[in-house]
């Protein structure tokens, strides 16, 4: 096999990538002075409030607000009757495609309310007291449904339809009748039942999954401000603004140049900010008051009607060889959608078996939709509950084998030339030294004490690139202003400027980088996919080369020579030409002040649709502790490695890893939505809703291995989503371990491992 | 029900507001006094975004009255740094990267302030009880772990050389 | 937020004249109070505001015992010394309420008065037979602090009437408490479960005087008296903590909820009613 790994053309002496300075935007948020979405205000601006069903599932019969429009200070009031239906259409996000329709129908019901939480009305009022004793004046009459959440009874046939227009996709055979099963997806190669027959070894298990929130802290938030002649401006916490500014146009029927959308600072997101909720209600609410309007979810609203990530059944069967060859796959996932089809079963599906090189799999996807909230992308969005189904089974595997669980992981781990269980052939992939990296971490040689267990697990994701906006723009004095279109949700700022700074040559506090309004940048896919360092990094990238290109050229003017005998070096243009003084340099703040007379302004901008996103692999080795008498678990230590390309920032690098790796603890350990007989969220609150605080966790050791992405400038890679793949399959490894009981239903909250722990003591 | 006049200390000067009965602290300080910098990231105490001093004592404004604020002195983030100076936490926070969105930060940071003005030398354990009440959901809490305790460790230094 | 008067009487006479109007609520750390307010579950017509009466905040040592204030913050009952000695138990439940914020405000009588089964202090000062004085309209009146709930956001309390303190008697030689709860998280969850274990020993280490009572599995907490019957006469022995686990899991009578199954918690009041025994008994001096 030609396993030559392409380098990317970098210079060796990188003197800014790789570097650790402080974020750009680091002092406006230790002081407080960052405006994240509920932080601004605009002059009159009304509050906004939406009544929400308290129902799971209901016709509704009748909307009757007019005594809540009587009330004095109520200065509007939306029902789905203000908004336009909309017929199918997909829209390409960058982190999946949403069906416009939907999205309209999730940001306002129209003839039923699908899930406990649903928008059914939005207010507007003088102050927050007005608004919500409008809410309460709202008579709604509803017909109460029946309703399913769990994914298995929505399938059944007898469950209650949510859509009666859905006909399952994807089957041989179109069905005669309606279903909650939006849609069948199946991967398969080689010969299943041949495979089976020649394994020497087979474990088959089912594994659940609740549904989770992201748990960003801050609520969604915005103002929108539609003025008489049509024009609106929007000020949001997203993790798009070119996407609010897409939706709202869809959502309401505007043209785009009418909306001008300003990202505020965003407070977490992790794929749950990659859709609207109050933006479209803000604009209508605002267009029949013609005042501006505040609308600020509650954390109640959040948990009931934002997010969360899909809930699932799954079913996995794995055959080996004796010699831990694994030759045969069979998974078959089942995941809730919410109230709306598209869960992420299609990613879940395509990462399930995308670290192992294995001849004869089926992958079987259900996108099932039940009455609870519509999923949001989460952080590699289907690849955790996926990985935690497949990852516990190849453990089961490794004890059945009597295997070391990585020993098992590298006999079956993609290489470079290997073609991808989702399609494509790998290329400058870092797993097997990633999973190196693990085998020699300290914590992997450490001993274990009684009622300790250790757990290994791996996990895959694509990363994305996408459509980018970037521009430079040099100021007299030489200093460097950077412009993007995507929100900072956790540092890219500082990426963006390391990179500038590292093609212009300069140090990075001479470079500032913004992220701009809808109006002042070209389009830029939303942040998610773990695809801004990679690809608007891209477009900054090229637009500095630019930038260098122009003040060679400008050097070249200055000093009579041909533009090829000009370097640039260190900030500064050199002169190569032997004819005239060779070496002599001219610096960027030496060109910038004589710009006027070489040409003008120095500035350079660059749209680009980044193709060749690397993927990334990640190996996580979790040591727990079991009380063995009240079933709770400690997490005592956990190291993470993953291949990163190449870190701009470590730091930022390592903090994405270590807040994967929280996220995915939390999920394996306490997270789950809880919902009554009537199908209401119980926890609607961080108080039962149980992330993660800093007392449940070790500190995380970060391994960044970098094996270099040839498809980008510096050897990036997107680093965000792979950490939180591996580690709710992790903690159940470690579990199993410690208590020598397989625990197959997530959350492994203390309940459930002393009941474990009792059946095994009979 | 009439509006109450509240007179109170924020961050050394004097305020005075009006607020309705059933207004928070974070309410007045974010609406009244427009120090937006303590956040709402629940409204149940549950989330710590909204921490801020109270006469000496470590509280999530939303879960007090503003009217309860009469004649108190109320430290906010936006009293931390003194004048263009941070303060040591904050200079920490930055070079340790303990933040990546920022949201939940100046209730941390209101958090490790109080702790290390009442425990100069914590433990990492006991840095992270104290935190408990601060969630992030964004950095896995390692890296403000060890902003604080490299804090708390310069701040030491400080005092001995002074 | 919906509207209300807010009333911040100096004397506890005042204070009971104005929770005697009909909707008036008593405040003290507000950590409850103001999440049932933000979440309509109550709408008074009036919130008495306890903390700017004298001695409402602040523990002085009575007749060898302690008075602890009723607004009094947890935060302020961890810093006192002589009281985290005297009634280590009952300081380890009180400060286990919630986060460190909440421990600027939240206090004892709040935890109390809010009759939440869960509330961490209550079994603590259940077993520690800690005593409140009650002021109302009719004047002063003491209760022992398990005759306060009756079920769950429900007290014995008449119109009027609030709790200004919590007495914690004296304690003879050789005698010490313990609390323990069960959470799924290390912190900032409510009681799955709780214990509290109040001991006296003799000289030799055994067990004179026991009292345990147990959170969160039932509609109050609970004073489980053959619970401390099992420990009576014993140093603690393995017979002994069995008879104690089993009379703790016979008297519960729990729910099952988002926060734990009846069987779970059953299980767990045993397993934690051994624990906090054990720690007692070591705090008290004994060696099992």
């Amino acid at each position: 096999m030609t396993d030559t790994l392409e380098r990317p053309d970098v210079k060796p002496d990188l003197k800014v990538v790789g570097t650790r300075p402080i974020r750009p935007d680091g002092a406006e948020k230790v002081t407080g002075r960052a405006q994240f979405g509920a932080d601004f205000n605009m002059p009159g601006q009304l509050v906004g409030k939406v009544l929400r069903s308290p129902h799971a599932h209901a016709r509704i019969v009748s909307i009757d607000a007019k005594k809540a429009r009587a009330l004095p200070g109520v200065k509007a009031v939306v029902t789905g009757a203000d908004f336009p239906n909309l017929a199918d259409e997909f829209h390409e996000g960058g982190e999946a495609a949403s069906n416009l329709r939907d999205l309209a129908m999730n940001v306002m019901a129209r003839d039923k309310a699908l899930y406990d939480g649903h928008a059914v009305a939005a207010v507007a009022a003088t102050s927050t007291a007005i608004a919500d004793e409008a809410l309460a004046l709202i008579k709604v009459t509803y017909e109460v449904l029946p309703h399913v959440i769990e994914v298995e009874a929505a399938m059944a046939p007898d469950a209650p339809v949510l859509h009666a227009h859905m006909y399952t996709e994807g089957l041989e055979e179109r069905p005669t009748l309606p279903s909650n099963i939006a849609r069948r997806n199946r991967i398969a190669r080689g010969d299943l039942d041949a495979g089976f027959a020649a394994a020497e070894v087979v474990v088959q298990d089912r594994y659940v999954t609740q549904a989770v929130h992201q748990g960003y802290i801050e609520p969604h938030a915005c103002v929108a401000s539609w003025a008489a002649d049509g024009q609106c401006n929007v000020w949001s916490s997203s993790q798009g603004q070119f996407m609010v500014r897409t939706y709202c146009a869809k959502v309401l029927g505007l043209e785009m140049s009418n909306i001008r959308v300003t990202p505020a600072e965003i407070g977490g997101g992790f794929g749950g900010k990659t859709t609207v909720y109050l933006e479209p209600l803000a604009l209508a609410l605002s267009r029949q008051s013609g005042h501006p309007v505040k609308m600020v979810m509650n954390r109640e609203e959040v948990f009931r009607a934002t997010g969360p990530t899909s809930g699932a059944v799954m079913y996995v069967k794995l055959g080996a060889k004796k010699d831990g060859t694994i030759v045969a796959a069979d998974v078959e996932l089942k995941y809730q959608a919410g109230a709306f089809a598209g869960s992420p079963v299609g990613a879940g599906s395509m990462t399930a078996l995308a670290c192992y090189d294995i001849p004869n799999f089926a992958i079987t996807g259900w996108d099932v939709v039940s009455n609870c909230p519509k999923v949001a992308a989460y952080r590699a969005p289907g690849a955790p509950i996926a990985a935690f189904a497949v990852e516990s089974a190849v453990d089961e595997l490794a004890r059945k084998l009597d295997m070391d669980p990585i020993a098992l992981r590298e006999k079956n781990g993609v290489k470079n030339g290997v073609k991808a269980s989702y399609g494509p052939t790998f290329n400058a992939i870092g797993y097997l030294e990633t999973l190196a990296a693990i085998k020699t971490c300290p914590q992997y040689a450490m001993p274990l004490g009684p009622n300790q267990g250790r757990g290994v697990a791996v996990g895959f994701w694509f990363n994305v690139g996408g459509e980018s906006t970037a521009a430079v723009n040099i100021g007299e004095d030489g200093s460097a202003v950077v412009v993007t279109g995507n929100p900072d949700i956790g540092g890219s700022r500082a990426s963006m400027a390391i990179m500038a700074a590292e093609v212009l040559g300069v140090p990075v506090e001479q470079v500032r980088p913004m992220v701009a309004d809808t109006a002042s940048i070209g389009f830029s896919m939303l942040t998610g996919g773990s695809r801004t360092t990679f690809a608007t990094g891209m477009a900054v990238v090229q637009a500095a080369e630019k930038v260098v290109a122009q003040l060679k050229r400008r050097a070249a003017v200055i000093w009579d020579v041909a533009p090829d005998q000009v370097e640039w070096a260190n900030g500064a243009a050199v002169c190569r030409d032997p004819a005239k003084s060779t070496g002599k340099t001219l610096t960027l703040e030496g060109l910038a002040a004589q710009s006027a007379r070489t040409g003008g302004p120095i500035s350079a901008q660059v749209s680009l649709n980044a193709q060749g996103a690397g993927p990334g692999f990640g190996v996580h080795v979790c040591d727990v502790e079991i009380d063995p008498e009240t079933g709770h678990v400690t997490v005592l230590r956990y190291t993470a490695a993953q291949d990163v390309g190449r870190a701009i920032h470590p730091s930022y690098v390592e903090g994405q890893v270590q807040g994967g790796v929280a996220q995915g603890v939390g999920w394996a350990l306490n997270e789950e939505y809880i919902f009554d007989r009537d199908g209401k969220m119980e926890n609607a609150g961080f108080l039962d809703y149980r992330v993660p605080v800093a007392s449940d966790l070790p500190m995380i050791d970060a391994i960044l291995v970098e094996v270099p992405n040839p498809r980008h400038p510096f050897g990036a890679k997107g680093v965000g989503e792979v950490p939180i793949v591996p580690p709710l399959a992790a903690v159940a490894n470690a579990v199993r371990a410690a208590i020598g009981v397989r625990m197959t239903t997530l959350p492994l909250s203390p309940p459930k491992i002393r009941a474990a722990l009792d059946a095994k003591a009979g | 029900m009439s509006k109450r006049h509240v007179s109170a200390i924020v961050n050394g000067d004097a305020v005075e507001f009006l607020t309705d009965p059933g207004m928070t602290l974070l309410d007045a300080l974010r609406d009244e006094l427009e120090l937006t910098g303590s956040k709402e990231g629940c409204g149940s105490g549950d989330c710590g975004a909204c921490s801020v001093v109270v006469d000496g004592r470590l509280v999530c404004s939303c879960l007090m009255l503003a009217a309860e604020a009469e004649g108190r002195r109320i430290e906010t983030i936006e009293g931390m740094a003194q004048a263009s100076d941070l303060h040591p936490l904050q200079r920490k926070f930055l070079e340790h990267a303990a933040l990546q969105c920022g949201f939940c930060t100046p209730g941390i940071l209101v958090a490790s302030k109080a702790l290390l003005d009442a425990n100069p030398d914590p433990t990492e354990t006991e840095v992270r009880y104290w935190l408990a009440g601060n969630l992030c959901r964004c950095t896995g809490y390692d890296k403000i772990i060890r902003a604080v305790m490299d804090a708390a460790a310069e701040m030491r230094q400080a005092r001995v050389v002074a | 937020m919906p509207q209300f008067d807010y009333l911040s009487p100096t004397t506890a006479e005042d204070a009971a004249k104005a929770l005697a109007a009909s909707g008036a609520r008593a405040l003290s750390g507000g950590t409850d109070l103001l999440v049932q307010l933000r979440s309509g579950r109550t709408s008074p017509s009036a919130i008495v505001d306890l903390k700017r009466i004298a001695g409402a905040i602040g523990i002085r040592e009575e007749a060898g015992g302690f008075v602890v204030g009723a607004a009094t913050p947890g935060a302020i009952i961890g810093e006192h010394a002589a009281l985290a000695r005297a009634w280590p138990g009952v300081v380890e439940a009180a400060n286990l309420i919630g986060s460190t914020q909440i421990q600027g405000r939240a206090s004892l009588a709040g935890n109390l008065c809010n009759a939440s089964p869960a509330a961490d202090s209550v079994p603590a000062m259940i077993a520690a037979r800690a005593v409140c004085v009650i002021v109302g309209p009719a004047g002063r009146r003491e209760a022992p602090v398990e005759a306060i709930g009756t079920a769950p956001g429900r007290t014995s309390l008449a119109p009027g009437e609030f709790v200004l303190e919590i007495r914690l008697p004296k304690r003879p030689a050789h005698a010490s408490d313990a609390y323990l709860r069960l959470i799924p998280r290390t912190e900032m969850d409510i009681a799955v479960a709780g214990a509290g274990v109040n001991l006296v020993l003799d000289a030799s280490g055994v067990v004179t005087e026991a009292h345990v009572a147990l959170g969160a599995v039932a509609p109050t907490a609970l004073l489980v008296e053959a619970a401390g019957a099992a420990l009576l006469g014993t140093k603690l022995d393995e017979a002994a903590l069995d008879k104690l686990d089993a009379a703790a899991r016979a008297a519960c009578r729990p729910i099952d909820d988002k926060r734990g199954t009846t069987e779970y918690r059953i299980k767990i009041a045993g397993v934690l009613a051994r624990r906090a025994a054990l720690i007692a008994y070591q705090r008290a001096g004994g060696r099992a």
